[in-house]
Parts: structure tokens; C-alpha cells; sequence
């Protein structure tokens, strides 16, 4: 197909790409990247006027040559994939089974009594005393990793979604009665919608939870290919343009996951003006 | 369809609505508070009965009695002859609030009464369509109710309690929550569309002039417990127009039954109403 075809007819007043790209950078908010430039700029001076040893604290030229040998030579691309692989594998499987579980004590009372105070239970471990038990189950290698990872996920994603769907404002469930829903139509019309703004908020926190825990796998429990992998790495051998390296990688996928939850949210609940 | 119940009651004989010996008590924890006492009331069919009191008098209470939402009373509710079960497809409600749900649209609201209607699809959304029509909001079908004003919400609700063609319009204080002109303007409207529809309607308020002008009766509750204190016959001249002698006469001698003087000092208005309100 040739790129003609694609543009629609209406489209013809198209503006220059540059000076389009121009009005963009100009319309972007510039003030939250003040602070990124100042730390980035304090690191410069620290390194230049050597507050700080060269051993403790690389100069941000090294992490960019770094970046660019790890690219060419290196493993970083195929740690950064591998860390995802596990990080999403994990937030499938515990996001699901929150979801489901979530979603059966949302909509049965019964269910909720017998099953309900265990989940609240759990929630009240903290993540990291799982990681013992989960590696003696499913070995530090990455099923261990990945089961870790789904509990992360799984405990917001379990408490919104129940929550979400038994707190119905009591005027919504006399409108329903009134119209007499059936339970489906109860549960298709007035828990799920109700319930998605506090989803979302549990898949954000899923989101964070498990990248945390991803980070938390790979550092505990044996090493494998990942960037947890590269962090033990440069603090053992001394690395310290690629531990520099390797946890700005893990804040700008946490900064994306971050911005992708928003965007998502937006996406979904049009209708939700708060 | 609603003409031809209209009728059919009528010839009948049956009383659209018939409450009698209705008592009826809400137990607080340890407390008992009895709202509702020896309530007797007929209404026939396509009449627009307005119920007027002080709040607390029991006024919502006995909606939520006539629509099915609370079965625990004593004495007899009958809709058409048949002693209230349940909510109904013949009765619908519009609450003091709009209750419509933020996360569909004005006709996605309104095609939420029709679930069960059995009819098809385009007869569905046809009805939705007139409906919409009929209360002026036409160009909203697809707005969400956080893009309304609180009138075109509310006349949203209003097309959503209608367009099942319910034999009873229940109206719980549906224009409490509006600013004065927009009140004014959906009483008009609300009287237009209930005579077009045939239907009955029992109107809840607080605003005496709202019940003088809405209705054909009008019933003043006494509270604590709510008990009829008289139900009063409105003069066709009232109901079309507010400045009308009968108009304002009928409308002080309800005042006068919700212990309200109206065109006394402002001084003795005041006492009197913290003496209703106690």
C-alpha cells in the first residue's frame, strides 16, 4: 500500500511535519523535566569538581558509554526483555486469578463471608516474608521468580475489585430494585461500571507492586538473565556505571507502566469526570 | 395503552390505587418510630394526587410503600386490586435526585427502564427517542449525565420513569433539588406530559404551591406519626393559574393545615414554622 492511500482526502491542509513538531515541543510542559535537569546537572558538578570518588559515582558520560557498549556487546537488551518477560507473566497470572477471585467475592455474599477475612489476612503479610516460602515451592529459578511477582500483583488487584464491587451506593441499588434488574443485569449495569474506577486503581497499584517485586525476585533469589542479575553484577565486581545504568533503566519502565496505567484509565471511563 | 387501562379500570370499578387501615413503623435498634397512621386513600385512575407536609411527616415513606421497596407495614396497599408484591413495570419512581447512572448515556439511561419491556430493538430505541423528545432533550441522547445541568438530569429521570408507559407515575419531591425557574418550568412541563400519557400520578412535596398546582387533590400529612389531616379538591382555576383567587385561597387554607398563616408578620410566620418543625 503506498503512503497516499492512507491519508485521508480531507486531510490535505496537513501542516509542514516540522513546524508541526515545532508547535508540539513548544506546547509541551517543560517545568516537571526542571528537576531532572538539575539532578542531572548536580551529578555533572559532583563529578567534575570530584565531590564525590570517581569509585562511588561514575560520570553520567560513562553510563551513556556504557548504555552504548551494553547495546552493542553486551546483555542489557536481552536483560531488560528477559525482567519484562518475567514481570508480565507474573502480572497476567496474579492480576487474573485477583480479578476472578475479586470478582466472586464482589458478587457473592456467601462466598464472601467464608472466603473474604482469609484474603484480608493475607494482605496483611508483608510481600517480602513470601519470598522464603515461594523459592522452598517453586525454586529460585523463574518460577519462583514469577510466583513472587504474581502475589505482588494479585493483592491489590484482589481487594479493589472486591471492594469496588460490593460498595454500591445504596441510591443505585434502589434504582435497581425499582426497575427490577435481574442479578446479571444488576451486576452488567450498576457493580461492574461502578466498580471499574477502584479496579484501575488496583491495577496501578499491581502495576508498581509487581515491577517492585520484580526488582525484589531477581535480587533474592538466584541469578539469572535480568536486570536484578546486572544490579548484583555491578555491586560485586564494582560496577558502578553499570548499577547507575541499570537503575535508571528501572525507573524509566516503572515511569512508562506509570503513565500507561493513566492513559488507560482515561481511555476506559470517559464518562468519569472526577 | 396507558388509555385503554385508563378505561378499563375505570369501567371496573377498581380504584387505580387503595390504601387502607395502612400503619406503619420503623424499628430504630431499641426504638420503634411509628411514620405512617390509619392512612386511607383512593385514587382513581389518571388523577395527579399531590401529597403535601413538614418533613418527617412519612411523605417519601409512603412511595417507597406504593412502589414496592418496603413490604414491612400493616393495613392494605392495592395497586389495580392487587396488594402490592414488589416493584413493577406498572409504576415507576423519580427520585428527589436524578439516580441516573453516570456511566451511561441520557438514552443509555433511559432504555435502562425498558430491559424487560419485550419489545424489539427499534421499537426500543423509538421509544427512547419520543421520550427523549417529549422532555426537550433530543439533541443530549448521547451526552453522559456528568454533562447535564441538574434540570436536564432530571428531565432525563423523568423520561426514564415514562417510557415504559407505567400505569403510576410515583414522584418523590422530584423538583426539590432544582433552582426556582427551572422548577417552574419542569412543573409545567411534568403536568403537560402526565395529562399526554393518561397516567396517574402521586406527587410528593414540600412546596404547597407545587401541590396546588399539580394537582387534582391534594393530600396535607400531619407528622409524627404521618396521618391525613384532609384531602381537598383543587378548582380547575387553580390549577391553571397561580394568581388565580382560588389559586391562592386553597393555597393559604394548606398553609393553614401545615400550621403555616401565610400574609401574617414575618415574626409570627417564623414561630409558627419551628412550632411545625418540632
Amino acid at each position: 500500500m503506498s503512503a497516499d492511500s492512507i491519508i485521508p482526502p480531507r486531510a490535505v491542509a496537513v501542516p509542514h511535519p516540522v513546524s508541526a513538531l515545532v508547535r508540539r515541543i513548544r506546547a509541551l510542559d517543560w517545568r516537571p523535566l526542571l528537576s531532572f535537569a538539575a539532578i542531572i546537572a548536580l551529578w555533572f558538578a559532583a563529578y567534575e569538581f570530584n565531590w564525590v570518588r570517581a569509585k562511588f559515582l561514575p560520570s553520567p558520560v560513562a553510563v551513556v558509554e556504557r548504555l552504548w557498549f551494553e547495546i552493542h556487546s553486551g546483555t542489557i537488551v536481552t536483560d531488560l526483555l528477559e525482567t519484562l518477560r518475567r514481570n508480565i507473566i507474573g502480572l497476567a497470572i496474579g492480576g487474573f486469578i485477583g480479578l476472578a477471585l475479586g470478582a466472586l467475592l464482589g458478587i457473592s455474599s456467601g462466598f464472601a463471608k467464608i472466603v473474604g477475612p482469609t484474603v484480608l489476612a493475607q494482605r496483611q503479610t508483608a510481600l517480602f516474608a513470601w519470598v522464603p516460602l515461594l523459592s522452598v515451592w517453586f525454586g529460585g529459578a523463574d518460577v519462583g521468580k514469577i510466583a513472587f511477582i504474581s502475589v505482588a500483583a494479585f493483592q491489590p488487584i484482589v481487594i479493589n475489585t472486591w471492594r469496588g464491587l460490593t460498595l454500591v451506593p445504596k441510591t443505585y441499588k434502589e434504582l435497581a430494585e425499582s426497575l427490577s434488574f435481574t442479578r446479571w443485569d444488576y451486576v452488567r449495569l450498576v457493580a461492574i461500571p461502578n466498580a471499574l474506577p477502584t479496579i484501575f486503581t488496583g491495577f496501578h497499584a499491581a502495576l508498581i507492586y509487581a515491577w517492585l517485586a520484580t526488582v525484589g525476585a531477581e535480587l533474592f533469589l538466584n541469578i539469572a538473565p535480568g536486570l536484578g542479575g546486572r544490579l548484583t553484577e555491578g555491586s560485586q565486581l564494582f560496577e558502578i556505571d553499570l548499577l547507575f545504568l541499570t537503575i535508571i533503566l528501572f525507573g524509566i519502565v516503572g515511569l512508562f507502566y506509570n503513565s500507561l496505567a493513566e492513559r488507560t484509565e482515561g481511555l476506559f471511563l470517559k464518562w468519569n469526570s472526577r | 395503552m396507558s388509555h385503554a387501562s385508563f378505561s378499563a379500570s375505570a369501567t371496573s370499578g377498581v380504584p387505580a390505587l387503595d390504601i387502607r387501615n395502612l400503619e406503619k413503623t420503623f424499628h430504630v435498634r431499641d426504638n420503634d418510630v411509628h411514620v405512617l397512621s390509619g392512612i386511607n386513600l383512593t385514587v382513581e385512575a389518571g388523577e395527579f394526587i399531590t401529597i403535601v407536609g413538614a418533613s418527617g411527616c412519612g411523605k417519601s415513606t409512603l412511595l417507597r410503600l406504593i412502589l414496592g421497596l418496603d413490604r414491612d407495614y400493616e393495613g392494605d396497599v392495592r395497586v389495580n386490586g392487587e396488594t402490592v408484591s414488589g416493584p413493577g413495570p406498572d409504576r415507576a419512581i423519580v427520585f428527589q435526585e436524578h439516580r441516573l447512572l453516570p456511566w451511561l448515556t441520557a438514552e443509555g439511561n433511559v432504555g435502562t427502564a425498558l430491559l424487560y419491556s419485550g419489545l424489539t430493538r427499534q421499537e426500543k430505541r423509538e421509544a427512547i427517542r419520543d421520550h427523549l423528545e417529549l422532555v426537550g432533550l433530543s439533541a443530549f441522547a448521547t451526552a453522559y449525565p456528568g454533562q447535564l445541568s441538574g434540570g436536564m438530569a432530571q428531565r432525563v429521570s423523568i423520561a426514564r420513569a415514562l417510557v415504559n408507559r407505567p400505569r403510576f407515575l410515583l414522584l418523590d419531591e422530584p423538583l426539590g433539588a432544582l433552582d426556582a425557574l427551572t422548577r417552574l418550568r419542569l412543573q409545567d412541563e411534568l403536568k403537560r406530559i402526565v395529562a399526554n400519557e393518561g397516567s396517574t400520578a402521586v406527587l410528593v412535596t414540600h412546596d404547597v404551591d407545587e401541590a396546588v398546582y399539580l394537582g387534582h387533590r391534594i393530600v396535607v400529612l400531619h407528622p409524627r406519626p404521618g396521618r391525613i389531616a384532609a384531602i381537598l379538591p383543587v378548582p380547575a382555576a387553580a390549577r391553571e393559574d397561580r394568581s388565580s383567587p382560588e389559586f391562592v385561597a386553597l393555597r393559604d387554607e394548606v398553609l393553614g393545615l401545615l400550621g403555616v398563616e401565610s400574609g401574617k408578620s414575618a415574626v409570627r410566620h417564623r414561630e409558627t414554622e419551628t412550632r411545625v418543625a418540632v
